[in-house]
């Protein structure tokens, strides 16, 4: 593209290049389109024969949707092998993530595993420790079911204010596919856990072997030992061939590329729930083993990757989770928060899973700070931002699920701001 | 009624109140799955718990692992710990956790002296996981310690003084405490109408502008 606009700032340029220009247009403005294509005339793509079938034997996007993709944000780690990619959930709709587009954080890069030598041990405080193959594994009852996995640092950076300027960034470490596999309860049966047995280590087989400690009773509860996400086997960054499904809790302990579960009598206190994943509080203290990722909800659209383009009826569009059960009801402000009004929620409401969420309204160049609230069954309303920052500080890193403000200006360009 | 069927039926009514009490008894037990062998087990078997369960054998004094450290792991760590470019620190940051900028390292924040071992065990050097031997990471987590002023020059860790180490921030820990510190969120009636007063912004994300441009495509590899 033709950066020329403001090369010296990149956030500028990017506005620019998904607003097209809108503010000099005066908002009325949208993609160029090429009259030959339009009626009377008739485009190239009705008069001539396109690809036949299995010439794309694995179907792609419209090279026109080249842009949505996974981004990520190259000052915020030394190296791209312990890192993470955001889902860009502006782009979409529904509650689904593309395979392709679902959020990364790995440790020591993608582990490549040969799926003949896959390899699950499932051993400690049982009857008879356990070895499976994945044909194992494919040949033990199965389930279906779609969850959200969200990472604990989601919107992390925006503790000490409005920093990320999209809600890709500020929110995409979360999505929501339907998972295939067995219940982890019924691989435990298998090697019978002993009476003592009250916690498990969860490992994970790439080159940072990442373990944590595991409650045996959420892992009898609703875990699941997955190796399908949409239908088709897991994406190598999502764990290819196994990975732990742990509905409703942090995406850390949803290990990838599962190789090992040892059956022990009390924590292990790894470094993943120690020096990561704890929750320091004002007082220099840290909250350990926060499992739980509580009520949330992000207005996707508009957002500052996806401005308005057009006075006149707009849908507001968002998604809404929590980790606590179901979604029961969803909110949204124009200003800010002071006024509310109930969103109309659309397609599935499951538990630990995403809703979609629509609200309507015309916008006439007025400005507008637009927020969405969420609420769970368990009668949790998601907090402002001061509120979770008067208990916590702003030190927390994890668990930031404050309301998010994004400003709509006369232009048609949407910032993340602060309110206060 | 033919025979067969009859029997099906018998057979159904014998065996459906015995298969569900079976169920509740005594899990199916499917046949899939082989028996993992103390070989098996022992390649994989790598975590070790606070109480030192799991710590291989072997011992390493904080002298070697000095040697080992600057060789395999202070290109990134920094020769005193102190973090070299953007990999982590892994020394100093004691008395800044209640501070504004908090500096968590295996001295400041650590809970265990095996939440480092097993990590280290596992995952460093980063990028060659799990080719140190036993003797070379007790070394080397010794010489962390000893950057961290923990254990002194003269300290060689092993399974026999595992128990010796004591971490500073041992203490600094609390389990989720969200349902009752955080209570007043389930407050299932949110305010609809006029709840505060009229909005202020108070800061701008594109004034900090960090946000990377979405055209900008990424080059590969470790920085
Ligand atoms: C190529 C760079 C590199 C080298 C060499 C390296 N490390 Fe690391 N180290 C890292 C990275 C990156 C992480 C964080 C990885 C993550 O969080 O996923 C890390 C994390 C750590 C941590 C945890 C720090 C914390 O606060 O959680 C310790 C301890 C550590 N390394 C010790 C070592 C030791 C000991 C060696 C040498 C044997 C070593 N490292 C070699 C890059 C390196």
């Amino acid at each position: 593209m033709t950066d020329e606009v403001d090369s010296a700032n990149p956030t500028r340029r990017r506005f620019m290049a998904g607003a097209a220009g809108l503010a000099a247009a005066g908002v009325a403005s949208t993609a160029q389109a090429d009259p030959k294509n339009l009626p009377p005339n008739v485009a190239g793509w009705s008069k001539t024969l396109g690809d036949g079938v299995a010439v794309r034997p694995y179907g792609h996007p419209s090279k026109f949707e080249k842009d949505v993709i996974r981004r990520d944000v190259q000052w915020l780690t030394a190296s791209r092998e312990s890192s993470v990619s955001f889902t860009p959930l502006h782009e979409l709709d529904g509650i689904i993530t593309p395979n392709g587009l679902c959020f990364e954080r790995h440790h020591s890069g993608i582990a490549e595993v040969d799926p003949n030598d896959y390899r699950l041990i499932i051993h400690g405080l049982v009857d008879k420790p356990l070895i499976f193959t994945l044909e194992d594994i494919k040949r033990l009852p199965r389930v279906n079911r779609i969850y959200f996995l969200e990472c604990a640092a989601n919107s992390g950076m925006e503790w000490r204010g409005a920093q990320l300027n999209g809600c890709q960034y500020t929110h995409g470490m979360i999505h929501t596919v339907q998972y295939t596999g067995v219940p982890l309860k019924l691989l435990l049966e298998q090697a019978g856990v002993k009476s003592n047995g009250k916690w498990l280590l969860v490992e994970g087989g790439d080159a940072s072997g990442l373990d944590r400690s595991l409650p045996l009773s959420k892992a009898l509860d609703d875990c699941l030992v997955a190796y399908r996400q949409n239908g088709e086997m897991l994406r190598p960054e999502q764990g290819y061939p196994v990975r732990l499904v742990v509905p409703g809790w942090q995406g850390n302990i949803w290990i990838k590329w599962l190789r090992r579960i040892e059956v022990g009598d009390k924590r292990w206190y790894t470094r993943e729930e120690t020096a990561k994943y704890t929750d320091l509080m004002e007082n220099g203290k840290a909250r350990k083993f926060t499992f739980v990722m509580d009520a949330k909800s992000v207005i996707t659209s508009p957002s500052p990757q996806m401005p308005v383009k057009r006075k006149g009826f707009q849908v507001i569009s968002g998604l809404a989770w929590s980790g606590r059960g179901k979604i029961k009801r969803v909110d949204v402000s124009l200003d800010g928060g002071r006024n509310w009004r109930t969103a109309r929620i659309d397609g599935p409401v499951l538990d630990k899973c995403c809703v979609r969420f629509y609200a309507e309204a015309e916008w006439n160049g007025e400005p507008w700070l637009l927020q969405s609230r969420a609420m769970d069954d368990t009668g949790y309303v998601q907090p402002s931002k001061d509120d979770l920052r008067k208990i916590r500080g702003v030190n927390s890193i994890y668990h930031n699920n404050g309301i998010q403000t994004w400003a709509l200006k006369s232009s048609g360009e949407v910032e993340n701001v602060e309110v206060g | 009624m033919s025979k067969s069927v009859s029997l099906i039926i018998a057979s159904l009514l014998l065996a459906s109140p015995a298969l569900a009490q079976e169920k509740k008894a005594t899990p199916r037990n499917y046949g899939i799955g082989q028996v993992a062998t103390p070989a098996q087990i022992a390649g994989w078997d790598i975590d070790v718990r606070p109480d030192g369960a799991g710590a291989p054998p072997g011992k390493g004094s904080v002298k070697d692992g000095e040697k080992i450290y600057l060789e395999k792991c202070a290109a990134c760590h920094g020769e005193f710990g102190e973090s070299a470019g953007r990999w982590p620190q892994l020394a100093q940051g004691k008395g800044t956790l209640a501070s504004h900028d908090p500096v968590k390292t295996v001295g400041s924040y650590f809970p265990y002296l095996s939440s480092v071992f097993d990590y280290v065990r596992r995952a460093m050097p980063f990028g060659d996981a799990q080719s140190l031997s036993n003797d070379e990471l007790y070394a080397v987590v010794a010489f962390v310690l000893n950057l961290n002023d923990i254990v002194d020059d003269k300290f060689v860790l092993s399974r026999e003084t595992w128990s010796q180490v004591k971490m500073p921030n041992e203490n600094g820990f609390y389990d989720d405490d969200r349902e009752k510190a955080e209570k007043a969120f389930w407050n299932s009636k949110p305010c609809m109408k006029d709840c505060r007063p009229p909005v202020r912004i108070t800061g701008h994300a594109a004034v900090i502008d960090v946000t990377p441009d979405d055209k900008t495509p990424r080059t590969g590899g470790v920085e």
